[in-house]
């Protein structure tokens, strides 16, 4: 090996590291300092000198395990119905021809590019209306306006790969739309549903701005919202311990859901994105 | 099924027809059932000599210039650091599915997290950011990263980079990896400098899925509020347009001017998309 290959090969390396010290260290000290008694915190350190469980056990005893409980419930809720009323949706949109197809279409797109601000009030109003202020009714319904777009869109391009040859046969046979969706669409689409449902869930678990705004309670909040209001005793003393236990502790399921299912994911994020 | 997609539209449709009709009365968070239709007096009016309304605001247009640069600027950052990592990343080296894993982690963490970890790492006083600065010599006193109003802009700039070039990175690696791999052997044959294949091979055939990309990027940026909101709070300095509309509707409960604020920004952020979907079209010699 040439000087200048090696050279080469550590500027490479170099890089290498800085995209993974870039990528992780934010995390890694979230957790050192999640460990890191209260009164050392003044000091920055790499690596804690003593550990403690302090702040996991202040956060746990507080509304956070509640909170927590809200956000998995909403996120497991939306997904169930997004992926239940996306999967009919799909269907009409690769396989039933209706004039104005490409018009949905496009309009779907467009639907789930919207800025969500500029639905607020209007669903602020619906959720009033129906009585769902201040509960996880509220999060789940005005959720599922934001996934389904999506969602539909995806399954939507991944129908449009399986050949229509499948359905044709098992309708022949005499088998009725919703079992040519269960029986067919369902197994052959697996993969393309595990990859929507995991970017609705990490979507309904990251949510914040509906979460903020229709909802008031501890008993209602999810962990967005729980984490962006923790506070101290007063507004200048954050408690930046039980603050990154508590990021630690929601970071955690998230990321390993999203290193775990990575390929499903890209594949996901593609099919929103690129293909078509 | 076609009642499905019908439910779809209306389910999305209604609020957003909701909040453009309640833009033009003068509905109050608390206020009673009846709202009186006022036109355009929420976007601008004249009235005894004064201009009144959002467009009237100079804080609404301090968030529009506050959006525009954070947008301009994080997704150009990330752009351009997304293709170095995705450049990285598509040649073979031992460990690379490991450095592609890491790589998505800052991605899935919640934005309000992010938010957060980034708050606490640059804190003047405790934060390490500030520390190792310190210690380095590169700065003789504490600076506060995220209260300065000159730098907090940068510092929500620099987080949002952190967060988001993951996403490019994974676009942009799928752009890459759909190239053929015929234009790259010629070149190799004819000794072609690894620059110049990148500047006239690599960067014209990828160019649809960056347009995409960058689009994708850029409408997300647009419509900012979380991580705006949980690290500077409501603080003019780095007030997006999406935190300016909110704070009128909920914090000020006013539901007529906050509304025709949110229809602003969905006014400017579908502008923004045409006017790019005009722009990337009108590259000549590329079909996207």
């Amino acid at each position: 090996m040439t000087g200048r290959q090696l050279l080469r090969r550590m500027a490479f390396a170099a890089f290498l590291g800085a995209i993974l010290v870039f990528a992780l260290f934010p995390l890694y000290y979230a957790f050192t300092t999640s460990v890191t008694p209260s009164g050392e915190l003044f000091r920055p350190e790499i690596f804690p000198e003593r550990w403690t469980a302090e702040h996991y056990r202040g956060i746990l005893a507080g509304a956070f395990l509640r909170n927590i409980l809200n956000s998995a419930l909403v996120s497991a809720a939306v997904v169930v119905l997004t992926l239940a009323f996306a999967l009919g949706a799909a269907y009409a949109l690769a396989r039933i021809r209706f004039r104005g197809r490409a018009a949905v279409l496009f309009g779907i797109l467009a639907i789930s590019m919207f800025p969500q601000i500029a639905v607020l009030a209007g669903m602020f109003e619906l959720v009033r209306s129906f009585g769902l202020f201040d509960s996880l009714g509220a999060l789940i319904f005005s959720y599922l306006t934001l996934t389904l777009p999506f969602a539909a869109w995806v399954l939507a391009t991944f129908m449009h790969a399986i050949p229509v040859e499948l359905e044709e046969a098992a309708a022949l046979d005499g088998a009725s739309p919703l079992s040519v969706l269960l029986r067919i669409f369902v197994p052959l689409l697996q993969p393309a549903l595990a990859a929507t449902g995991l970017l609705v869930f990490i979507a309904a678990w990251n949510e914040f701005l509906f979460a903020l705004t229709f909802t008031l309670s501890d008993e209602s909040r999810t962990v967005p919202v729980a984490i962006a209001l923790l506070s101290g005793s007063s507004a200048f003393e954050l408690p930046w311990g039980s603050i990154m236990a508590a990021a630690v502790l929601v970071t955690a399921p998230i990321v390993a859901l999203a290193l775990l299912f990575q390929r499903h994911i890209v594949s996901g994020l593609l099919a929103g994105a690129i293909k078509q | 099924m076609t009642p499905m997609v019908v439910a779809l539209a209306v389910a999305a449709g209604w609020p957003l027809a909701r909040t453009v009709w309640l833009s033009f009365t003068d509905a109050t968070l608390a206020g009673p059932a009846d709202v009186a239709w006022i036109g355009f007096a929420n976007y601008l009016e004249h009235d005894a000599g004064e201009w009144y309304g959002v467009l009237a605001d100079p804080q609404w247009w301090h968030a529009v210039r506050n959006t525009l640069v954070f947008a301009v600027v994080s997704v150009g950052l990330e752009t351009m650091l997304g293709l170095a990592i995705a450049l990285a990343l598509n040649t073979p080296f031992r460990g690379r599915g490991l450095v592609r894993a890491a790589v998505l982690v800052p991605w899935a963490i919640p934005t309000v997290v992010s938010a957060k970890l980034w708050a606490w790492m640059l804190n003047d006083e405790f934060g390490i950011l500030n520390h190792v600065l310190l210690g380095l010599g590169v700065i003789s006193a504490p600076i506060a990263w995220v209260a300065n109003p000159d730098l907090a802009l940068g510092a929500v700039i620099a987080v949002d980079v952190w967060k988001t070039t993951p996403f490019m990175v994974l676009l942009i690696l799928a752009g890459l990896q759909m190239l053929p791999q015929d234009c790259y052997e010629a070149a190799r044959v004819d000794g072609v400098s690894p620059v110049k294949v990148f500047l006239r091979v690599t960067l014209p055939l990828l160019w649809p899925a960056l347009a995409v990309a960058v689009a994708f990027r850029a409408l997300d940026a647009l419509r900012i509020f979380d991580l705006v909101y949980v690290l500077t709070a409501n603080s003019t300095s780095t007030m997006s347009i999406s935190v300016y509309a909110r704070q009128q509707l909920i914090d000020f409960q006013d539901i007529g001017y906050g509304s025709a604020a949110s229809t602003l920004v969905f006014l400017t952020i579908g502008l923004a998309a045409i006017a790019y979907l005009r722009l990337v079209r009108l590259r000549p010699g590329e079909t996207a």
